[in-house]
């Protein structure tokens, strides 16, 4: 067991691969000696060399697609993108290149490949550097995407990504990076396993990212009002562990799902539909989905608390069911 | 430079496939046995081939939308060329990819591309990976000249170059992007001359002669495999037909057309061979053995099935099928 951040708990899972697989290596914008632009690679130049661990100029669009390419060709890149926001820059590479190459050729070709997408508000960094976008690539086919909450989820799930042989977005929260947990297990946390974070037989709080530590505030708050949340964290957006989210609504009936992004077209919506459509017999209640507003991300503190969700937004829905 | 025998009619071969196989395609498509877009490569089959007969089967390139005559100098099947054009699951992508879509694995084609331009990103991380492997393998990343303004040129061609890579980036400038001709959408006539923006080679060559084609990638490509860098090879030539099947390219004047009709890269490499040891029987043999090949690519695709509907959710992933099929 050891006791690691957010961000040393993705470096490790990182670390590990690269230190038995000579294939694997990781390259964005300032990740070198920099160490990253949230410190994430800090230290990896220094065990890995430059070759392995290669500052990009900025340029996303070559970015993804020396992942595309260098992925197509023998070897498992992991690209870090500064800020998933950066995204919109290099969309061609990702939507049409990587996740349709295998398909386009006939399942010839395999792109074993990881973006790491850093992602969310918080840091009074603005409309352009806050965004949670990841509904944008778990639209397209052909793609995973994942999103852990916990030092421990980060690092297994970082195994899982470059042992995959798909492209990965691997989305990670810049607000939590400093968040500590103990990590006992360094094996692999296979994709498509949702995680239940906490047990409860009354309300289900699905949430993703930094809103799993919103929803387990929240469901410590209901607790002393009698409420026992249960708070499922799916780890993965695709594939989706649809399983776990039945089996909890078997026991409470009741479905909160709270993510980070603005509420329209979020991927919360995505949930509220699989399990309005596939499970609505197992709801006493309309399905509650909280995100942030639909506005671009504001800058000054005050304004971007009020622009997201936060425990009480889930309490409020919560009290609802009555 | 001195060619041997050998060379001269492998590249002769290649270059005739090239020309048997879009002028059949031309016409399947009219009658309607090739569904979708068709981009032919008439008229510009030097350069594929002049660049080919330098590569390995191991060297990578990457294609464009126009990539049938890449795929063909590049040693692609033409069976499982002309079945994947029909749609056919006998096709290189099993029907999935067309006309646009290609690729071979096995013979280093990462594939043609529907997007202007993205070719170049993936030949980075194509070189990358031969560079990063200490390989003396290379790639060369086939594009046009419309395609030189779109970003992607730009961060390939940088990235390329600050990190030495083993690409030879090779511009088939056929003056036109769809309809709009070089001299509007560029103010440069040579393309070539961009490579002083990144501190790489930059040479501009006949590209309807297939000889200079040759002499100039071969430097190129002995360049990159000595780790010596991208290079970028401007190749001048000329697209017979409309940017698809269908475009009558009417915006092409007709002395513009005719100029170029006589240089055809065919009959003037033809002419070539027979002032350089070739008769007229070697010419016409070589003729008769591409017209056979393509017959047989022909006859391959009409008789092949086209795939099972149930396909469609085959190979998104590499381990999922059951979730794609939900509608």
């Amino acid at each position: 067991m050891k006791t690691m951040t957010y961000g040393e708990a993705i470096r490790e899972g990182m670390s590990i691969r690269m230190r038995e697989d000579n294939t694997v290596i990781l390259f964005g914008e300032d990740v070198g000696a920099f160490g990253g632009c949230f410190g994430v690679s800090a230290g990896m130049v220094a065990e890995f060399g430059e070759n392995r661990v290669r500052d990009t100029p900025i340029s996303e669009g070559v970015i993804i697609g020396a992942a595309v390419g260098s992925a197509a060709t023998g070897l498992r890149p992991i690209a870090e993108l500064m800020f998933i926001d950066f995204l919109t820059v290099g969309m061609d590479q990702l939507v049409n290149q990587a996740a349709k190459m295998r398909y386009m050729f006939g399942g010839k070709i395999s792109l074993p490949m990881v973006v790491r997408l850093p992602a969310g508000a918080g840091v009074g960094a603005a409309a352009q550097h806050s965004q949670s976008l990841e509904a944008w690539v778990t639209h397209v086919p052909g793609l995973k995407v994942v999103y852990p909450s916990t030092p421990q989820d980060a690092l297994g799930l970082m195994l899982s990504a470059i042992d995959d042989d798909n492209p990965v977005m691997f989305v990670e929260h810049k607000a939590i990076y400093a968040v500590k947990g103990e990590v006992e297990n360094f094996d692999p946390i296979p994709l498509g396993k949702g995680d239940v974070k906490r047990q409860g037989s009354d309300v289900t709080i699905v949430a993703t990212g930094k809103m799993v530590y919103e929803a387990l505030e929240a469901a410590k708050t209901l607790a002393a009002d009698g409420i026992e949340a249960e708070v499922i964290d799916p780890r993965t957006l695709y594939p989706l562990d649809k399983d776990l989210i039945a089996q909890s609504l078997a026991k409470t009936h009741k479905l909160v799902i709270v993510t980070e992004e603005n509420k329209r077209g979020a991927y919360s919506g995505e949930i509220a539909a699989i399990v309005a459509e596939d499970y609505f017999d197992l709801l006493d209640a309309p399905i509650a989905r909280i995100g942030a507003l639909n506005s671009p991300v504001p800058f000054c503190p005050q304004l971007e608390q009020y622009y997201l969700p936060h425990s009480k937004d889930i309490i409020a829905a919560v009290k609802k069911f009555g | 430079m001195k060619m041997n025998k050998q060379i001269l009619k492998d590249m002769y071969l290649r270059m005739r496939r090239i020309r048997e196989f879009e002028v059949k395609a031309q016409n399947l498509f009219a009658e309607g046995k090739i569904p979708g877009f068709v981009h032919l490569y008439i008229g510009e089959e030097a350069v594929a081939t002049g660049v080919s007969v330098c590569l390995r089967d191991d060297d990578f390139i990457t294609s464009t939308h126009r990539g049938h005559g890449h795929i063909v100098a590049k040693g692609g099947d033409l069976r499982f060329m002309m079945a994947e054009l029909f749609g056919k699951e006998s096709g290189y992508c099993k029907g999935k990819g067309g006309s646009m879509h290609i690729a071979d694995r096995t013979k280093g084609i990462l594939g043609a591309n529907g997007i202007v331009g993205a070719g170049q990103n993936i030949a980075v991380g194509a070189g990358l990976s031969c560079s990063y492997r200490q390989t003396d393998q290379v790639c060369v990343c086939f594009f046009g000249d419309a395609s030189t303004n779109q970003g992607t040129f730009h961060e390939s061609m940088n990235l390329a170059s600050i990190w030495k890579l083993p690409i030879v980036f090779v511009c088939e400038n056929n003056y036109y992007g769809i309809s709009m001709s070089q001299a509007r959408h560029q103010a440069i006539k040579d393309i070539a001359d961009r490579g002083a923006s990144y501190g790489i080679p930059g040479i501009a060559v006949d590209g309807n002669d297939v000889t200079a084609v040759y002499e100039a990638a071969n430097e190129a490509i002995a360049r990159a495999r000595k780790g010596l860098g991208p290079t970028l090879l401007e190749c001048k030539t000329y697209r017979h037909r409309g940017h698809f099947e269908g475009d009558a390219g009417l915006y092409k004047p007709t002395e513009e057309q005719k100029e170029w009709l006589a240089k055809d890269p065919l009959p003037r490499f033809s002419s070539f061979l027979l002032e350089n040891g070739f008769s007229e029987k070697d010419v016409a043999d070589l003729d008769k053995t591409v017209a056979d090949e393509i017959a047989e690519a022909i006859r391959f695709a009409d008789e092949s099935a086209y795939p099972a509907v149930e396909k469609t959710v085959e190979d998104v992933y590499s381990d999922i099928i059951e979730e794609v099929r939900s509608r």
